[in-house]
């Protein structure tokens, strides 16, 4: 019994590492069908970005300041996040969480710019029911806009984690994932900001 | 005064009135509750009940939750077809009003595929695949257990428009315009929706689930090309659910936007393009059909080697042959529609690519059939389902290729000779091998075998009835009938061949209650499993007791070769295989949780919400989820050590001496 119970010691610290990179796999798979998500976004877009019916289209609504200003913040934000990944490795628990504590900020900013880009369209006439090419661009967006702000519940959630309990195999996971989620968001966004925002407006 | 007024105008709406064949299921639904309660309150089961199954994360009792699940929804569905086939077994009958057989077409389609043949299929994933690859769970057990509930929470939803709201009318795959506000303003449409939608994230996550399971957990020293082909089959099939599934939800989020916030994807006003929603839906629901059959390919494959005592001939073919299909499977959605009239050179493209899936297709045909020729043949029930397969589905798929020649197409496309062809695969080819595969792991499940005697009852009475159904549906659509016509004139001479059409339907119905009747008879007197390998199995699950041990294998097995357990065997036999002492560990074991349960429950209240646009309920069910997924993600002790001395008692107790 005393062996079996040395061997169980012996064995987690095996197990754990298994466990999570079992896991890791799984959220790239994830992000797999992420992408197939965006993507049927993105053709449903392209298929309808020119059926304004009468409404305005994206030259008339899109303003450049704005759609820059999000980007570069959401761009910054995807490099502090690597900074947490950097301070992780280091194992300086405290740098890790004011990175990430930073790329939460950028985050809650980018979302801050987006809903008072929406609201402005809103206000000025151009709503979702307004023509297929409005419902498409408030429904990819804003899938996107939703994806970030769960990112950022999420990234709290492992904040208070990692205040709690430092750096262990299974938080050091937790930052992984959510780090990748992170940048995957910063990798939709550039296609979002090409395909919706630069093209919209030349 | 007023507000009694009130309550009774809403109740009028809200449930579903009328139709006495309504009330009928009301008092049936509500007796069974009952009956349910009393009978675990009686026995004392709610504790067992919450602690054995509802928060359970043991793959094998997951499976067999979905295995009860689907044969339920097979009745519900068969009940539909046949409630369809009689108002059609004769000219003018008003046994059912247009707006009731629109509703009935349309849940037995979404039922057979979504709610049956998909959860089925799941079941002989959990029920099989750990056990076949040599491993102890699935890659994540959590999440397996969150698949089943939220399949069963959606399907639920769905299922309680019919005495709730109202049941979806416009069609299994709910096109637009009909499926818009302005067509359908009621709530079955979104009944449709959300009960998809909740069950589809399960989908998701099982496809993910058992893609990682196979990759990275098999046994030691079993390389990819020595696996069973059923987990080669749920490979396969697992890689389609990761690639379409996506598709499905947002093509149902954007039907639902249109609905809910006036958007116009899909409307004929605004700039909305209805074809769209039609071109989506199909990059999911062609791949779905190959997802659903895949597994069955797998299932025919195990069996026809098992019982023709014979390595299946072309294995590496049989590989490719799937992972074929699988690419296949996402470029040929147009064929749906070739009437959509995208021209002559995309129909030309998607009729190639569709009559290509017939290559790797025949492939496997040959390889059952060589695997057969100077076999031992057993005549088991597996086998004879598997025997019934081949010929039908070689129809299935001739007729198939018929369809596919685009411009013949504009003949066939929506009449009856397109039923009976998708029917034909369809029963032929995925129930007909689940069924195979059913009573092939029964044993493995619950350690007994079903009645043969029986089962052959059902075999029979499925397989005339199913030629006497669907073979003069084949010259009603040539006659010109249509699908989801409600009646017909005596005029149109239609009358004689769906009169055999719906006697065929009730001899399916009649080998349907046989099979009920030999699992009850079974259960007391079926023959036992003591040897956990009852058919002489090649793989590895057969090398284990029946049912299995939580943690089913005491020591991983090593394998070295394919069909392990048989090669093993012929070792023993020659006494090749010393008897090694064996070095048992402490075995690493999830927790069961009730958080699937809850969270998939919290679905079940926001989808209910979004159907009756009661954004309060809606968000409260959301939040509810929110609050379970941050509860999980704070806790650490989900897992466990089962100890030596305790797998050294459980496998003293299964008779194997360790």
């Amino acid at each position: 019994m005393a062996q079996a119970h040395a061997a169980a010691h012996h064995d987690h610290p095996h197990d754990h590492h298994d466990q999570e990179s079992l896991k890791i796999m799984g959220f790239w798979i994830f992000l797999v069908t992420d992408c197939i998500l965006f993507a049927s976004l993105f053709a449903t877009y392209v298929v309808l970005r020119t059926h304004t019916a009468g409404g305005p289209a994206g030259h008339e609504l899109f303003e450049v300041p704005g759609f820059v200003a999000e980007t570069f913040i959401l761009l910054t934000s995807s490099y502090t996040s690597g900074l947490a990944t950097l301070a992780m490795h280091k194992g300086n628990t405290k740098a890790l969480i004011g990175w990430l504590i930073v790329t939460a900020l950028l985050g809650a900013a980018f979302i801050g710019l987006e809903i008072s880009e929406f609201a402005n369209m809103v206000h000025e006439g151009a709503t979702i029911a307004t023509s297929a090419f409005l419902s498409a661009f408030y429904t990819l967006v804003g899938t996107h806009g939703l994806h970030v702000s769960l990112g950022l519940v999420w990234m709290t959630a492992i904040m208070i984690q990692l205040a709690r309990r430092g750096i262990t195999p299974v938080t050091h996971r937790k930052v992984f994932t959510v780090t990748l989620y992170w940048h995957f968001l910063d990798v939709v966004w550039i296609f979002l900001f090409t395909v919706v925002y630069l093209m919209g407006v030349m | 005064m007023e507000m009694f007024e009130e309550i009774k105008s809403f109740a009028s709406t809200f449930f579903v009135t009328g139709d006495p064949l309504i009330y009928g299921a009301d008092v049936a639904i509500v007796m069974t509750m009952l009956a349910i309660v009393f009978v675990l309150t009686y026995y004392k089961k709610w504790g067992w009940l919450w602690r054995e199954w509802l928060t359970t994360v043991d793959h094998k009792k997951i499976g067999i939750m979905y295995l009860i699940a689907s044969l339920l929804m097979l009745f519900r569905g068969g009940v539909d077809a046949l409630l369809m086939r009689l108002q059609l077994a004769m000219p003018d009958v008003h046994f059912l009003h247009s707006e009731h057989y629109n509703a009935i077409f349309t849940t037995h389609g979404t039922i057979m595929i979504l709610f049956m043949a998909m959860p089925m299929m799941f079941a002989l994933f959990n029920i099989v695949v750990p056990l076949q690859i040599g491993a102890r769970d699935v890659a994540y057990p959590f999440l397996n257990a969150l698949s089943f509930w939220l399949f069963f929470f959606g399907a639920m939803l769905f299922n309680l428009s019919f005495v709730i709201g109202g049941s979806p009318d416009s069609g299994w795959l709910a096109y637009p315009p009909l499926s818009e506000l302005s067509s359908s303003p009621g709530v079955g449409q979104n009944f449709y929706i959300w009960g998809i939608q909740i069950s589809g994230i399960g989908s998701l996550a099982t496809g993910i689930n058992f893609l990682v399971t196979i990759l990275k957990m098999r046994a030691p020293g079993m390389k990819l090309m020595q696996m069973p082909l059923f987990s080669w089959s749920v490979l396969s099939s697992c890689v389609m659910i990761i690639f379409a599934f996506p598709i499905l939800t947002v093509t149902l989020a954007l039907l639902f936007i249109d609905r809910f916030t006036g958007a116009h994807f899909f409307t004929l006003d605004g700039g909305g393009n209805p074809m769209m929603y039609v071109n989506l839906i199909w990059m999911w629901g062609h791949p779905e059909v190959y997802i659903v059959v895949i597994p069955a390919f797998g299932i025919y494959s195990e069996i026809v080697s098992t019982f023709s005592k014979k390595t299946i001939f072309g294995y590496k073919s049989m590989v490719f042959s799937m992972m074929i299909i699988s690419v296949l499977s996402f470029f040929t959605w147009v064929h749906h529609f070739f009437t959509m009239g995208a021209g002559a050179d995309v129909n030309t493209f998607f009729a190639i690519s569709t009559m290509a899936i017939g290559i790797p297709t025949g492939v496997k045909v040959f390889n059952w059939l060589f695997t057969m020729f100077r076999g031992r043949i057993q005549m088991k029930q597996p086998m004879l389902w598997t025997l019934a397969f081949i010929p039908c589905f070689v129809v299935g798929g001739a007729t198939g290729v018929m369809l596919a020649v685009a411009p013949a197409d504009y003949q066939y496309h929506n009449s009856y000779f397109l039923i009976a062809h998708f029917h034909q695969v369809l029963i032929g080819g995925v129930v007909f091998g689940y069924l195979a595969g059913i009573y092939y792991w029964w044993p493995k499940m619950f350690g007994f075998k079903l009645d043969e005697r029986l089962g052959k009852w059902g075999f029979w009475f499925w397989n005339i009835g199913f030629y006497v159904c669907f073979m003069p549906q084949y010259a009603l659509g040539f006659m010109g009938m249509t699908r989801r016509v409600y009646t017909y004139g005596w005029d149109m001479g239609w009358a004689p061949l769906n009169f055999v059409s719906t006697v065929g339907a009730f001899l399916m119905g009649i080998g349907f209650i046989f099979q009920v009747w030999q699992i009850a008879y079974s259960i007391k007197h079926g023959e036992r499993d003591l040897t956990g390998d009852p058919w002489n199995g090649r793989t590895l699950e057969w090398s284990i007791p029946s049912p299995a041990p939580l943690y089913n294998f005491a020591v991983l097995p090593q394998v070295n070769s394919m069909d392990a357990w048989w090669e093993k065997k012929q070792q023993m036999q020659q006494g090749e295989v010393k008897q090694e002492p064996v070095k048992l560990e402490p075995i690493h074991m999830p927790k069961n949780s009730a958080i699937p349960f809850v969270m998939s429950f919290f679905w079940f209240i926001a989808g209910f919400g979004f159907t009756f646009l009661w954004v309060w309920m809606a968000v409260a069910g959301l939040i509810g989820v929110g609050i379970c997924l941050l509860v999980r993600s704070f806790q650490y002790d989900t897992d466990y050590y089962i100890s030596v001395d305790e797998i050294r008692r459980t496998e003293k107790a299964l008779g194997r001496a360790v």
